[in-house]
C-alpha cells in the first residue's frame, strides 16, 4: 500500500466515529458557547443576540451560586471517603479473608444497580417515622430525623449513597492493581521484617498511586455527571440545599425551558471538566505511563 | 368463492375509505393521565358515542402520559407544525400557552344564547384558571381540590367526636394536640397533623393564604403577592404546627409518602387532594372521614386539574368540531359520570344534581365534600413564567419550614425573586 | 521459602477484628437490597415492620407489572442496549485499529480530538443534544437515547491499547498470505482482543441499562422509554407512593441486570478489571 492510500484508509477507518463524535460531543460544546450568548425563543419571538446578559443573570443568580457551592461540597464530601473505603475493601478482598468472594460480591453490587433504582430504595431507607434507617435509630433511643427533609442533612444523606454506589465500582481497580503486583517486593519485604502498616505505607500505597489518582479523576467526573438520585430523592430540595450543577442545568432547560441561561450554566460545568482534564493532562499522565 | 367476494367488498371499502375520510373533519386530541383507573378506556368510549351521534368528525384521542409529558409532547407539536387541535392540559399551563402563542381563546366560538349558558354553568372557582384578559382560554374538565383526610379510630381514642372534623385553624390545633402520641422517651408515635412539603408546597400555603384572607396572584397572571401579610400568616399559622405546638412532623414532609404515614397511623390527620380519595378508600385499615379544610378568617382552598385547551394550528372546521366535543362531554350527566369514574370533581353545579351522581355520593357522602368547599375556592397558582415563579415560592417555603428563614424573610425574598421574573411580562 | 502474605494479611486478634470489620461493611453494602427484598416480597403492612411470621406474596410484583407497561420498557431497553453495543463494536473496533496499526497525518490530533469525550461526557451536553435531536427530528425515538454513545472514547481507548500490544508479526503473516487490512482485523486483532471486547460489553451494556437522565429528557411516550425512566415515572404519581410496589418495580427493573451478575460475577468483575486496567 502506498503512503497516501494508507493515509486515506486510516482516515476512512476513523471517520464513522469521529463523525458521531464532532456531532455529539465536538459540535454540541462549541454550539453552547454560541447559544449561551443568545436569548431563549419564544412563542414567535426567536433568538436573538443578548451579549454577556445570560452570563450577567448567572452571577446573579443566588440558586447558580448555591448549586456550585453544594456540589463543590458533594464533591469534596464523597471523593476521599468513597477512594477510601474502596482501598480498605480491596485491600481486605485482596487479602485471605473468610469468605472473600461473596465479601467481593456484596461490596461490587451497588456498582451493578441503576442508581435511580438504587435511590427509591434509599429513599425507602431514609423515609421518616417508619424507614429503616429510623427505626434502628429509634431502637437505639435517639430522636426521630427527616434526613432528606431538613436541609442540613439532606445533602449529607445524599453523599452517603454516592460513596456506597461508588466505592465498590473504585475498589476494582485497586484490587486489579494490587492483583497485578510484584510478589517479589512482598517477598523482599518479609525478609526485611517489614510490619504490615510500614509495607502498605511505604510500598504498597505509593505503587497504587497512579490509580488513586485516575480513580480521582473518574470520581470527580462522577460528582458532576450523576444526578439520578437528585430526580428521585429531593428534586434539589429543601430549598435547593441538594441541588448540584447539572440537576440546575436540567431544571433550567427542561423544566423552566430557558435554553439560553442553561447554555450559560452549561459552560460553567464544561470549565470544571475542562480544569479536570488539565489537571489529568500535566499531573497525572506526567506520572503514570500506561498509555 | 364466498373469501373472494368477501375480499372483493373489502377492497371496495378499502378504496372508499379515503373519500369518507376526506368528508369526515378530524380532530386529534391529546389527553394525560393521572390518576389510577382504566382512564383511557373510559376516554375512547367517550369518542366513540360521540361519533356515532356526529358522523362528520372523527375524533383522535391520543394518550400522551403525564401532565409533564403531555405539555411537553403539546409544546413540541405547535413547534414542529402539528399540534392537536384540543389538549387537556393543567389549567396552570394557560400563560404558557398564551406565551408560546399556542392556543385560541373560546370566545369566538360561544355565540349563541344556549353557549353563552354552558361557560356560565361551570363553577366559578374553576373558571378563575381558565380565564383571563377577558377571555375564556380553558374549559374545566378534571378537576381537583385540597381536603382534610382524618382517622376516626384516632378521634375515638382521643376522646374527640368523630364526626366533628375541625372547623377553624384552633380547632385545628387544638385537635392535633390531642391526637399526637409520644412515647415513654418523648418521641412521637402519631402526629396530630400533616400538610405535604415536598414537590409543590405552593399549592398547600396557597390553602392556608387563601383562609387567612388573600390569593396569591392576580387573574393577569403578571403579579405575585407573596409577601402580603395573610401569606405570611398562613405560612407562620404553618411553621407553629411544627415548632411551636409541635403537632406536625419537623422538615420537609413528602407528597407521596403522606398517604402512607396516614395508613400507618403515623399522622391522625392530613391534608391532601381529592384526587386520593379512591386510594384511601382501598387502602386505610380503619374508619375515616373526609372534610373542608378548617376556617382561618375564611375556609378556602386552591382548585386543581386539568383544562380543555383549543391550539391555534387547526382549521376553522377543526375548531368548531373540537368545540362540539367539549360542549358535549361536558353536559351535566357526563360530567357527573366522569367524577364518579375517575374521582375528579364535577365541575358544575348542576352535575352534582343529576340522579347518577345523587345515588353516589349518597353511598360515599365523602364525595360531596369536594363540592360543598367548591364555593370557597379559588384559583390555583399561575403566572407568566410560571415554573420559575412558582419555585421562588416553593424554594422560600421550604426555607421557612426547614427553618432557615423567618416566614416573613422567605416570603419577602420569595416576592423580591418573583417581582424580578414578572417584570418583563407587565 | 518465606511466605510474603503477612504483608498482606493480619493475623491474630487484630484479623479476627478485621474480618468482623469486612463483613459489617459488606453487611451495610447489602442492606438496602435485602431491605427492597423484604418490602417487595411481603404483603404492604409489613413493609415497615419486621416480622419473622409475615406472609410472603408475590402480589406487589404483579400489581406493579399491571400499573404500568413495564414489558414494553423491558422491550425498549434491550433494543437501546443491543443498538448502542452493536454500533460501538462496530465504530470503535475501527477506529482503534487505525490509531493502533496506521501512521497517517493527524494522528495524534484526532487522537486527542477522542479523548476530549472521556472527560466531556454526553451526559452533560443534554442542552446541546436536546437542539440536534430535535433538528433531526428523532426527538422520543431509542434512535436519539443512543446517537450520542454510539461513538465511544472509552471503547476506543481500550481496544487500542489492546490492539497494541498484539505482535505485529501476526499482523504481517495474515498480509503476506494476501490479507487486506480489514481482512487482518477481522481475522487476527478481533479474535485476539475477544477478552477486552467481552468486558467492554459488559461495562457498556450496565452503562447503558442503567442510563437514566437523558433518556428522561429525550423521550415522552412508553414507545420510546427506557426501564429507569419508566419507573421514574411509576414512582412518581400525584396519588402517594405504595412502597410495597415501588420496591417491587424497582427490583423487577433491575432483575435481568442483577441475576446476570449473579450468575456471572466472576466475569463481570474480571471485565470491570480489565476494563479498568490501561
Amino acid at each position: 500500500m502506498t503512503r497516501t492510500r494508507e493515509w486515506i484508509y486510516a482516515w476512512l477507518l476513523i471517520a464513522p466515529a469521529m463523525i458521531l463524535l464532532v456531532l455529539f460531543t465536538h459540535y454540541p460544546a462549541v454550539a453552547n458557547l454560541w447559544h449561551s450568548f443568545l436569548s431563549t425563543p419564544k412563542g414567535s419571538r426567536p433568538a436573538v443576540w443578548v451579549g454577556a446578559d445570560n452570563y450577567v443573570q448567572l452571577v446573579e443568580d443566588p440558586i447558580f451560586w448555591q448549586a456550585l457551592q453544594n456540589n463543590l461540597w458533594y464533591a469534596l464530601g464523597t471523593i476521599p471517603v468513597s477512594i477510601a473505603i474502596a482501598l480498605l475493601m480491596a485491600v481486605w478482598v485482596h487479602g485471605k479473608i473468610a469468605g472473600r468472594g461473596l465479601l467481593r460480591l456484596a461490596y461490587f453490587t451497588p456498582t451493578m444497580l441503576p442508581m435511580i433504582a438504587v435511590a427509591n430504595i434509599w429513599m425507602f431507607f431514609y423515609t421518616p417515622e417508619y424507614g429503616l434507617l429510623e427505626q434502628v435509630t429509634k431502637g437505639l433511643g435517639f430522636a426521630s430525623h427527616n434526613w432528606l427533609g431538613s436541609k442540613s442533612p439532606a445533602l449529607a444523606s445524599l453523599m452517603v449513597v454516592t460513596v456506597w454506589k461508588e466505592a465498590g465500582f473504585f475498589m476494582i481497580f485497586y484490587l486489579a492493581a494490587l492483583q497485578s503486583m510484584s510478589p517479589s517486593l512482598a517477598e523482599a519485604a518479609a525478609i526485611e521484617g517489614a510490619s504490615r502498616w510500614y509495607f502498605f505505607r511505604r510500598i504498597t500505597f505509593p505503587l497504587l498511586m497512579p490509580v488513586t489518582l485516575f480513580v480521582l479523576v473518574n470520581a470527580v467526573i462522577n460528582a458532576f455527571r450523576l444526578v439520578d438520585h437528585i430526580v428521585v430523592m429531593t428534586r434539589g430540595g429543601p430549598d435547593n440545599a441538594t441541588a448540584l450543577l447539572l440537576y440546575y442545568i436540567y431544571e433550567i432547560g427542561f423544566r423552566f425551558w430557558d435554553s439560553a441561561y442553561a447554555a450559560a450554566l452549561t459552560m460553567v460545568l464544561l470549565a470544571i471538566l475542562g480544569l479536570t482534564a488539565l489537571f489529568q493532562f500535566f499531573v497525572l499522565e506526567r506520572r503514570t505511563h500506561y498509555q | 368463492m364466498l373469501r373472494s367476494i368477501r375480499n372483493l367488498i373489502l377492497a371496495a371499502l378499502a378504496a372508499l375509505a379515503p373519500s369518507l375520510a376526506s368528508a369526515q373533519v378530524e380532530v386529534p386530541f391529546y389527553y394525560p393521565v393521572a390518576v389510577g383507573g382504566p382512564i383511557t378506556k373510559i376516554i375512547d368510549g367517550l369518542a366513540a358515542a360521540f361519533e356515532k351521534e356526529n358522523p362528520g368528525i372523527k375524533l383522535k384521542p391520543i394518550y400522551t402520559g403525564t401532565y409533564q409529558d403531555s405539555i411537553t409532547k403539546a409544546l413540541t407539536a405547535v413547534k414542529s407544525g402539528e399540534p392537536p387541535v384540543t389538549s387537556i392540559l393543567l389549567s396552570t399551563d394557560m400563560f404558557t400557552l398564551i406565551d408560546e402563542d399556542a392556543i385560541v381563546p373560546f370566545d369566538d366560538l360561544i355565540k349563541t344564547p344556549e353557549d353563552q349558558a354552558w361557560l356560565k354553568s361551570f363553577d366559578p372557582a374553576f373558571m378563575e384558571n381558565s380565564q383571563t384578559g377577558g377571555k375564556t382560554w380553558g374549559i374545566p374538565f378534571q378537576r381537583s381540590t385540597v381536603v382534610l383526610y382524618y382517622n376516626k379510630e384516632l378521634f375515638r381514642e382521643a376522646g374527640l367526636d368523630p364526626n366533628k372534623p375541625p372547623q377553624n385553624w384552633a380547632e385545628q390545633v387544638s385537635y392535633a394536640q390531642k391526637l399526637t402520641k409520644r412515647d415513654a422517651s418523648g418521641n412521637v408515635t402519631t402526629w396530630g397533623i400533616q400538610i405535604p412539603s415536598s414537590g409543590f408546597p405552593y399549592w398547600l400555603v396557597q390553602a392556608l393564604a387563601i383562609q387567612a384572607g388573600t390569593n396569591l396572584m392576580n387573574s393577569a397572571g403578571t403579579q405575585t403577592y407573596y409577601d402580603r401579610p395573610e401569606v405570611i400568616e398562613g405560612l407562620t399559622y404553618w411553621v407553629d404546627l411544627v415548632n411551636k405546638y409541635k403537632v406536625h412532623p419537623e422538615g420537609i414532609v413528602e407528597w407521596g409518602t403522606t398517604p402512607k404515614d396516614f395508613f400507618e397511623k403515623k399522622v391522625a390527620m392530613m391534608w391532601t387532594t381529592t384526587g386520593n380519595l379512591t386510594n384511601v378508600r382501598n387502602n386505610a385499615k380503619f374508619d375515616f372521614g373526609v372534610a373542608m379544610l378548617p376556617a382561618g378568617k375564611q375556609r378556602g382552598s386552591p382548585t386543581g386539574g386539568g383544562n380543555f385547551y383549543l391550539f391555534k394550528k387547526s382549521t376553522p372546521a377543526q375548531r368548531d368540531a373540537a368545540f362540539k366535543f367539549i360542549k358535549w362531554v361536558t353536559t351535566p350527566g357526563r360530567a357527573a359520570q366522569w367524577g364518579i369514574d375517575t374521582g375528579y370533581v364535577a365541575v358544575r353545579p348542576d352535575a352534582w344534581e343529576t340522579p347518577a351522581m345523587k345515588t353516589y355520593v349518597a353511598g360515599f357522602p365523602a364525595a360531596a365534600v369536594a363540592r360543598d368547599q367548591l364555593p370557597y375556592a379559588k384559583a390555583e397558582l399561575s403566572t407568566h413564567d410560571n415554573q420559575r415563579v412558582t419555585k421562588a415560592l416553593n424554594d422560600g417555603l421550604q426555607a421557612a419550614l426547614t427553618g432557615t428563614k423567618t416566614p416573613e424573610a422567605a416570603m419577602k425574598d420569595a416576592q423580591r425573586e418573583a417581582e424580578r421574573l414578572l417584570r418583563s411580562f407587565r | 521459602m518465606i511466605s510474603a502474605s503477612h504483608v498482606y494479611d493480619s493475623r491474630g486478634v487484630v484479623h479476627g477484628l478485621e474480618t468482623v470489620a469486612a463483613w459489617l461493611l459488606g453487611f451495610l453494602w447489602v442492606l438496602p437490597l435485602l431491605y427492597a427484598f423484604w418490602t417487595a416480597f411481603h404483603p404492604a403492612e409489613f413493609s415497615t415492620r419486621i416480622a419473622l411470621d409475615a406472609p410472603l406474596t408475590l402480589e406487589n410484583f404483579v400489581k406493579a407489572w399491571r400499573a404500568a407497561p413495564f414489558a414494553r420498557y423491558f422491550f425498549n431497553t434491550v433494543v437501546l442496549v443491543t443498538m448502542v453495543l452493536a454500533a460501538q463494536l462496530v465504530l470503535v473496533t475501527l477506529a482503534a485499529y487505525a490509531f493502533a496499526r496506521f501512521s497517517f497525518p493527524g494522528r495524534n490530533l484526532l487522537f486527542a480530538l477522542v479523548l476530549v469525550q472521556l472527560m466531556i461526557m454526553p451526559d452533560v451536553l443534554i442542552v446541546e443534544n436536546y437542539r440536534t435531536m430535535t433538528w433531526l427530528g428523532i426527538k422520543d425515538t431509542i434512535l436519539a437515547i443512543g446517537l450520542p454513545y454510539m461513538a465511544s472514547a472509552f471503547g476506543i481507548f481500550l481496544l487500542r491499547q489492546t490492539f497494541k500490544t498484539i505482535p505485529r508479526e501476526l499482523d504481517e503473516a495474515a498480509r503476506v498470505e494476501g490479507c487486506s487490512p480489514l481482512g487482518v482485523l477481522w481475522k487476527v486483532y478481533v479474535p485476539l482482543a475477544r477478552p477486552t471486547y467481552i468486558a467492554y460489553a459488559l461495562v457498556s451494556v450496565s452503562y447503558h441499562w442503567n442510563n437514566f437522565l437523558w433518556p428522561l429528557i429525550i423521550t415522552n411516550s412508553v414507545e420510546s422509554r427506557p426501564v429507569t425512566v419508566g419507573l421514574q415515572v411509576f414512582a412518581s404519581t400525584d396519588q402517594g407512593i405504595d412502597w410495597s410496589i415501588i420496591t417491587a418495580a424497582t427490583l423487577l427493573t433491575t432483575a435481568p441486570l442483577l441475576v446476570a451478575f449473579l450468575l456471572f460475577q466472576r466475569q463481570f468483575v474480571a471485565s470491570f478489571m480489565r476494563a479498568g486496567i490501561r
